[in-house]
């Protein structure tokens, strides 16, 4: 088949960003040609600040080597200005004759400096700074001059100031505003930087306007005049009072441009063959400057030439940061409040930290913070998320990591840590690995700092001093992605949300249904997608949609959980942590015969059996069985234990029976699959010995009756549960809890603890369903008791099915 | 592992030992063979292909039989490496290979070549 003709026009971020997010979908669909202006292969264009304050290097910066344009059969032509598209003809005319016909063309020509309209703009040594020869010629200035004078004190011109002072040369930053960034701060926060870059050794000239630029007798420029009258000495003068949509080609074709090239949803211009992302690019009336919104446009615009036909860019909430070392500056959304805008204030000009988040309708709408961005991540993942914080609105000034879910060991403050500190404590990765990797390999997103580094990859506790990490080395180009939206992996573009509807409103019952359905990208998925789905399907259609053993994880296949060394462990249920001396001698039987290394006690009050082989375990579950012992679950994302203290049946203090309580719950939910594992706990009284506190479900007695809290956890982060309700009887206990764990099967995502569930769905959510709404709570727990009816113990399945028992059978040559 | 190592091999004249039926490997799944040389994973996809590696991650060792089976790439339970199935190397940005062997299924019967 003959391949159709790509070609980009700019060979900068936006474009071959596109490219890349083609390549990955469609690699065999065009004969690409790409034509840069600049002579360099793509680079990454928001580092050049930190090139210019001497801290990375230009090749550093590189994002695609020649190698990689060479690799994908991609055309390059650097150095090349396209100077004409004949649309007729479809073909682009580069200003030496180069030309190239197309089939779709890709215009990502950027933007261009705003150059002040005042005598002497053209003057040698007055510069604007935009590219790497912008760059070098600062460099090269402040090796040989003395003065520089940078106008306009926005996000580009403090970072230029900051490194031509890191450079030994005696800034002035001339701002036309009352105070600086006044787009991106508040004069609080800008007042607040200001002072610091002063203690820097900038200079600062604010509601000031340049007149003329002056020549010296070497014709290079010597002096700057204010409208005030007064003269500044300036060997170099950098223009960054803002930047335009570069649309002069576009426009010179006839292609409608009005403040940027005006594109739809899909990224397309009113020529249907051509295309346009990025900077000059106008998208709905926005034209975005920062790169995060160009890399959603360019995921957008590749599925649509890939032909794809799905996807639309609806446009981005950005957020700012200032890339200047050592200084801590954020702000996103709209900080400026306003009628009707809540504003939260903490401000301590003396210990050099001011935040501000504007909350609307119990929403947050913006935040500016200065000295502390620790929290910055945070807050714009709950702006662009527009989730309720009714509930958190007490503590969210003091941030995330009070409400418990920020980084380990007390440590959550990125920037103060030194490049040797750990940061990921399951991986072993430092600080300073991880800021090495985002540089030099181009990191932009949490998935990739994991795919390369393996930081967060694990548990996880460690994502919020990543998100830090990354959104302070990248700056303004970090993009948390909406969690809510996010995709369930790389198999698709739906969402958890997305797919859990789809296979409830459309009836799907088996994965390659749903597969088909949902227009899945691979063609059996990964093992991430594949055990979601599995539990989805199972848990929306119990008894209809078959469980598919070879979707789930090795534990849940072999019911037993995998060691490092790739033996298992074995954990028989004890019903409410209640045993026997029957059952103690059958254990110790099997740890004998079966030589189990380690015999030792769980945390949710049972025995686990280390090291066992695969090829014993159906041996050693029959061995259990014959002593009435059934599969404890321990590997599962299912129901793990109810752990009891010992309650009104002995204890002195007891207020309620709670383990014969415990016993009840474990077995009405024996068998229950669940996003993430389940663990219960019944205490007897207060005191609360069975730490009902940390637990899914946790029921604590009293003399009245038991209260119920849910949502706690004891893992990774310590999670106090919340209080759901109080109830009177041991079938009410079962009711409400079961209830409530049905509503979590229902509309917990894949992986997602009960914690994270209510901090998503909100308690209030919860109540108005399982506590105040009594029909709905009798269906929900009638529709899990019909989900778990005739369960069987897998142990025993193994042992009387052929084919599950193959899994345990090695083969021998 | 380089690719000259890979490639000596695949040199040796093979000795191919009879398995198992096909249809006693599940789909998407695996079996654990054991052998003088170690125990080896096979490997069956959604299209009836057969696969053969040493049944070790190149990371830490983990069982790679064990693992979830999707395209032609096997996920290690441990710390989800992917590894290929056909080369045996893992999946960029990880670097690593693990061994593979030589199989073959006739007349639904899966053969795999020691040497």
């Amino acid at each position: 088949m003959k391949r159709s003709k790509l070609v980009l026009i700019g060979n900068g971020m936006a474009g071959v960003r596109t490219l890349e997010e083609l390549l990955k979908i469609a690699p065999d669909m065009y004969d690409i040609t790409v034509f840069g202006a600049e002579p360099h292969p793509n680079y990454n264009r928001i580092l050049l600040s930190p090139v210019l304050a001497g801290e990375m290097t230009l090749q550093d910066i590189v994002l695609n080597e020649l190698d990689w344009y060479r690799d994908n059969n991609i055309v390059l032509h650097t150095g090349r200005k396209i100077s004409a598209i004949d649309r007729i003809k479809r073909k682009v005319i580069a200003e030496d004759g180069t030309a190239a016909d197309y089939d779709r063309l890709l215009i990502a020509t950027g933007s261009l400096p705003f150059i002040l309209p005042i005598p002497g703009k053209d003057l040698p040594g007055v510069i604007a700074y935009r590219d790497i020869a912008d760059t070098e010629a600062m460099i090269d200035a402040a090796a040989r001059h003395k003065h520089a004078v940078v106008i306009g004190a926005g996000l580009l011109g403090l970072e230029a100031a900051n490194g031509l002072a890191l450079r030994g040369m005696d800034v002035t930053v001339v701002h036309l505003a009352d105070w600086i960034m006044e787009r991106q701060l508040d004069k609080s926060a800008a007042d607040m930087l200001m002072q610091s870059l002063a203690a820097k050794g900038l200079k600062f000239r604010l509601g000031a306007s340049t007149s003329e630029l002056v020549a010296g007798e070497s014709g290079r420029v010597c002096a700057l005049k204010l409208k005030g009258g007064e003269t500044l000495p300036a060997d170099l003068v950098v223009m960054a009072a803002g930047i335009r949509p570069n649309v002069e080609l576009a426009e010179k074709a006839g292609i409608h441009c009005n403040r940027g090239i005006v594109v739809n949803d899909t990224m397309q211009t009113f020529d249907p063959r051509i295309y346009a992302v990025g900077e000059c690019a106008n998208h709905r009336g926005t034209v975005y400057g920062l790169v995060a919104p160009l890399f959603e446009q360019a995921k957008v615009c590749a599925n649509h030439l890939a032909m794809y036909g799905i996807g639309r860019y609806k446009g981005s909430v950005t957020s700012t940061k200032l890339k200047v070392t050592g200084i801590d500056v954020f702000s996103a959304g709209d900080f400026m409040g306003g009628d009707s805008v809540d504003e939260i204030l903490l401000h301590d000009p003396a210990g050099g930290v001011y935040k501000k988040i504007c909350v609307k309708d119990d929403k947050l709408v913006g935040a500016v913070m200065y000295g502390d961005t620790t929290d910055g991540a945070w807050y714009f993942q709950l702006l662009k998320d527009r989730q309720d914080i009714g509930e958190i609105r007490d503590h969210l000034m003091f941030g995330q990591s009070h409400i418990g879910d920020a980084g380990h060991a007390g440590q959550n403050k990125a920037v103060t840590m030194a490049d040797t500190a750990e940061v990921c404590g399951c991986n072993g990765v430092c600080k300073g690995t991880i800021v090495k990797a985002i540089k030099e390999q181009g990191l932009f997103t949490l998935d990739d700092v994991r795919k390369h580094t393996k930081a967060s990859s694990s548990c996880g506790s460690c994502t919020g001093l990543v998100e830090q990490i990354l959104a302070s080395t990248v700056g303004g180009a970090y993009q948390p992605a909406a969690s809510k939206d996010k995709p369930v992996c790389g198999c698709t573009e739906h969402s958890h949300g997305d797919v859990r509807t789809a296979i409830r409103e459309r009836k799907l019952l088996t994965i390659p249904d749903a597969m088909h359905a949902l227009e899945w990208k691979t063609p059996n998925g990964c093992a991430t997608c594949r055990p979601a789905l599995n539990y989805y399907l199972i848990s929306t259609w119990p008894h209809l949609a078959k469980d598919d053993p070879q979707s789930r994880f090795i534990n849940e296949r072999a019911h037993a959980n995998i060691q490092k060394d790739g033996t298992y462990s074995v954990v028989p249920r004890m019903w409410g942590g209640l045993t026997t001396p029957d059952e103690l001698r059958a254990i110790a039987d099997v740890a004998e015969k079966y030589r189990i290394p380690t015999v030792k006690c769980t945390g949710g009050q049972r025995i686990d059996l280390l090291g066992a082989k695969k090829d014993d375990l159906p041996k050693i579950w029959a061995d259990l069985g014959k002593a009435g012992m059934v599969s404890g679950h321990a590997y599962g994302k299912s129901l793990r234990t109810v752990k009891t203290c010992v309650g009104s049946e002995h204890c002195r203090f007891g207020t309620q029976r709670s383990m014969d309580m415990g016993v009840k719950l474990e077995k009405m939910l024996f068998g229950m699959w669940s996003p993430h594992k389940v663990k219960l706990a019944v205490s007897g009284c207060p005191r609360n010995c069975a730490e009902s506190g940390i637990k899914d479900v946790g029921v604590i007695g009293v003399d009245s009756g038991y209260e119920i809290y849910v949502g706690g956890n004891g893992g990774i982060k310590t999670e106090v549960a919340e209080f759901l309700c109080k109830v009177k009887s041991d079938e009410e206990v079962k009711e409400y809890s079961g209830a409530f764990l049905q509503l979590y099967r229902e509309e917990g995502f894949y992986l997602e603890r009960t914690c994270h569930y209510l901090s998503r769905v909100g308690l209030d959510h919860v109540k108005k369903i399982v506590v105040e709404d009594a029909t709905q709570r009798a269906a929900l727990y009638e529709r899990l008791l019909y989900a778990l009816q005739d369960y069987e113990d897998p142990w025993a399945e193994a042992n009387t099915k052929p084919a599950a028992r193959r899994e345990f059978e090695i083969l021998e040559v | 592992m380089n690719a000259a190592t890979l490639e000596q091999d695949l040199d040796v004249a093979p000795v191919w030992k009879r398995l198992c039926d096909l249809d006693e490997i599940p789909r998407l799944g695996s079996r654990v063979v054991k052998s003088a040389a170690g125990d080896i994973a096979v490997f069956r996809n959604a299209g009836d292909e057969i696969f053969a590696l040493h049944d070790k991650c190149p990371h830490k060792g983990g069982p790679l039989s064990q693992g979830i089976v999707h395209g032609t790439t096997v996920t290690c339970p441990l710390h989800s490496w992917k590894i290929d199935l056909g080369s045996g190397a893992a999946q960029a940005p990880d670097v690593g290979c693990t061994r593979r062997f030589k199989v073959k299924v006739e007349d639904g019967l899966v053969w795999l070549a020691l040497g």
